[in-house]
């Protein structure tokens, strides 16, 4: 059991990269890699909404939407499934809301330095992808909590990377056109050639 | 000789100065008086004490260290050729036909790449770097030598252009260019750069090119199948062992250790590597600290991956440490590949970690990932992502500890 964990956790870190395999969470993975703190920072409360809204979208699915959910209830023949998008989103919503008072309250600094990229963890693809890549996948309870968590340190380890390529890149000498976000492009695509070394192993 | 040289040179300078009908070619012009001559820079204001390991000396060096390794993969090209047609060759003989297989792979490495790199020089008003040399030398070594001429100049252009020069040139880029040349055919055309049927330079590939153009070197055979040390040793029954797998070949560990097998037309030889190794640290070109880190790192995880194998696990499994060290392109990307000094880390703590880690995932991507049987080049790709994040925290680390230490003296 735990060993299934584990692997699903590997593999969700670097087999399957929300970010560098499926590009998911791109705007604030370009935005606030400007410095490691920051992106530490980013990714930590990125991990932490993921590892709330995983297993509480997980059970809103099982038990509220999907086809037959309601059967508890009594109502074994209604499909709610159509109304997932729009759950999904208030949850992720409302947990961003308790991170950003969170935050506020513990590092202000974190909270300044964050900025319009707090609230807008909100609308980062990746935690809604988690969520409709674990409906997908029927993934359990436990696997729905393990695949938020370790999806959320597989987007911290590629932001804070990057946050640190780039701190070099401030010597290079980039063609003006290219320089801000289209290099930042560039080196996420070559450092999805390099997330390529764990492309097919079978956990 | 040197005068005559110096005569043209200065004959032709005017022109290519500021204020020339041919200014804009300057970094052309730059760069071939550099490489005939000395550099004649100075500095201009006050004193300075200058190091005679110039950027052109230290890349010519790196290419003295790579001699060794072109040689003996030279010959062994030529040899494997030989053994495919069941034909035992006098050295004499392999050496032709392997530099009819090498020659033109590493002209067109050098001829394309060159292009891509004067373009870039010229438009973007900077010189030619010597680093170029070693990267279009190191791109066609980590090449099998049946490789498409065609794909060995995209390769070297992707290299040069995305790798490099789109970060601004020879010390500003993120990942090797060589290796990330040869990930971008790696992952394009998998099927030309790896398997079992492309390490033949006879039966297909370039021969055809020059046996049509000189009448020489003709493929006898064609299509000939033989596996490298690595997929042999990865292709047996679950709890195989992989020793007995690879001397089932009829390849010894000493034939691995000298580069007697089919294989990259310089990886195979750990001999050649080696010695290239004590050159570049006896020169002080290339960090041991990195190169150690990489030894321990590949011994210490197939160590641990030989006590966990049972009987059920894959045959990579069992294999020793000692054998990873010989075997795949694992002595000539330590020596050559993982310590560039631009995209490796800069920190003496750092290269140690640095090394360690591509230690450790080559002998994890060969055992483990089915996809490739390789995992030299992805390990040090991957690692050349993180290694400004291991910087980043060792300098952190220092910073720390120096501002306590001054604390607490005062």
């Amino acid at each position: 059991m735990v060993e299934a964990y584990i692997s699903l956790a590997l593999k969700s870190i670097f087999v399957e990269n929300i970010l560098l395999a499926y590009f998911l969470g791109m705007c604030s993975f370009l935005a606030v890699s400007k410095k490691v703190e920051t992106a530490i920072g980013l990714g930590a409360a990125v991990t932490f909404v993921l590892t709330i809204t995983a297993p509480v979208n997980w059970a809103l699915n099982e038990f509220l939407l999907k086809d037959g959910a309601l059967a508890w209830a009594g109502l074994p023949e209604i499909d709610l499934s159509f109304l997932q998008f729009i759950t999904f989103i208030a949850v992720i919503a409302a947990m961003v809301q308790l991170v950003e008072m969170i935050i506020d309250r513990y590092s202000p600094a974190l909270y300044a330095a964050l900025g319009i990229f707090l609230p807008l963890i909100a609308v980062n693809c990746s935690i809604l992808g988690t969520s409709l890549f674990l409906v997908e996948r029927e993934y359990d309870l436990g696997e729905s909590l393990v695949f938020g968590f370790s999806s959320g340190l597989g987007w911290a380890l590629a932001i804070i990377s990057m946050a640190a390529i780039r701190y070099k890149l401030r010597y290079s000498h980039v063609p003006s056109g290219l320089r801000g976000l289209g290099i930042t492009m560039l080196t996420t695509g070559l450092m999805a050639i390099a997330f390529m070394a764990f492309a097919g192993i079978q956990l | 000789m040197q005068k005559a040289l110096e005569q043209v040179f200065d004959g032709l300078r005017p022109r290519f100065e500021k204020g020339g009908p041919l200014e804009w070619a300057w970094p052309m012009f730059e760069g071939a008086e550099t490489f005939f001559l000395t550099p004649g820079e100075h500095t201009h204001k006050g004193v300075h004490v200058r190091d005679h390991m110039d950027m052109k000396r230290l890349m010519i060096l790196v290419l003295y260290a790579l001699l060794p390794t072109i040689l003996i993969g030279w010959w062994n090209i030529g040899m494997q050729a030989y053994a495919a047609e069941g034909v035992v060759a006098t050295p004499v003989e392999a050496l032709l036909r392997g530099g009819v297989a090498m020659l033109p792979i590493i002209i067109t490495s050098y001829t394309a790449g060159g292009i891509a790199e004067l373009v870039f020089c010229i438009v973007r008003k900077h010189e030619i770097n010597e680093g170029f040399l070693v990267t279009a030398m190191l791109f066609p070594l980590t090449l099998p030598p049946s490789i498409p001429l065609w794909m060995v100049a995209m390769g070297i252009v992707f290299g040069v252009v995305i790798g490099k020069e789109v970060f601004g040139g020879v010390g500003m880029n993120i990942l090797n260019p060589a290796l990330t040349a040869r990930a971008f055919v790696f992952f394009t055309y998998p099927a030309f750069i790896s398997g079992a049927k492309v390490w033949d330079a006879g039966g297909q590939g370039n021969s055809h090119i020059v046996s049509d153009l000189f009448g020489y070197g003709a493929p006898a055979v064609e299509g000939y199948t033989g596996a490298t040390p690595l997929l042999a040793a990865a292709s047996g029954e679950p709890g195989a062992d992989a020793v007995a797998l690879v001397e089932a070949n009829g390849w010894s560990y000493m034939d691995m250790f000298v580069g007697t097998i089919p294989g990259s037309m310089g990886e195979v030889s750990a001999l050649g590597a080696l010695l290239g190794a004590l050159f570049l640290i006896a020169t002080g070109i290339a960090s041991w600290r990195i190169m150690v880190g990489c030894v321990a790192g590949a011994v210490a995880m197939a160590a641990v991956l030989n006590g966990v194998a049972g009987p059920e696990s894959v045959s990579m499994m069992s294999l020793p440490p000692h054998y990873h060290l010989v075997m795949g392109g694992f002595a000539f990307g330590t020596v050559f590949m993982a310590t560039d000094p631009v995209s490796s880390a800069n920190t003496q703590t750092g290269r140690l970690i640095y090394g360690f880690l591509i230690g450790v995932l080559v002998v994890l991507i060969r055992v483990v990932n089915p996809a490739y049987p390789e995992g030299m080049m992805l390990a040090i790709l991957f690692m050349n992502v993180f290694a400004p994040l291991i910087d980043y925290f060792v300098v952190r680390r220092t910073t720390r500890r120096r501002a306590a230490r001054l604390a607490a003296a005062a």
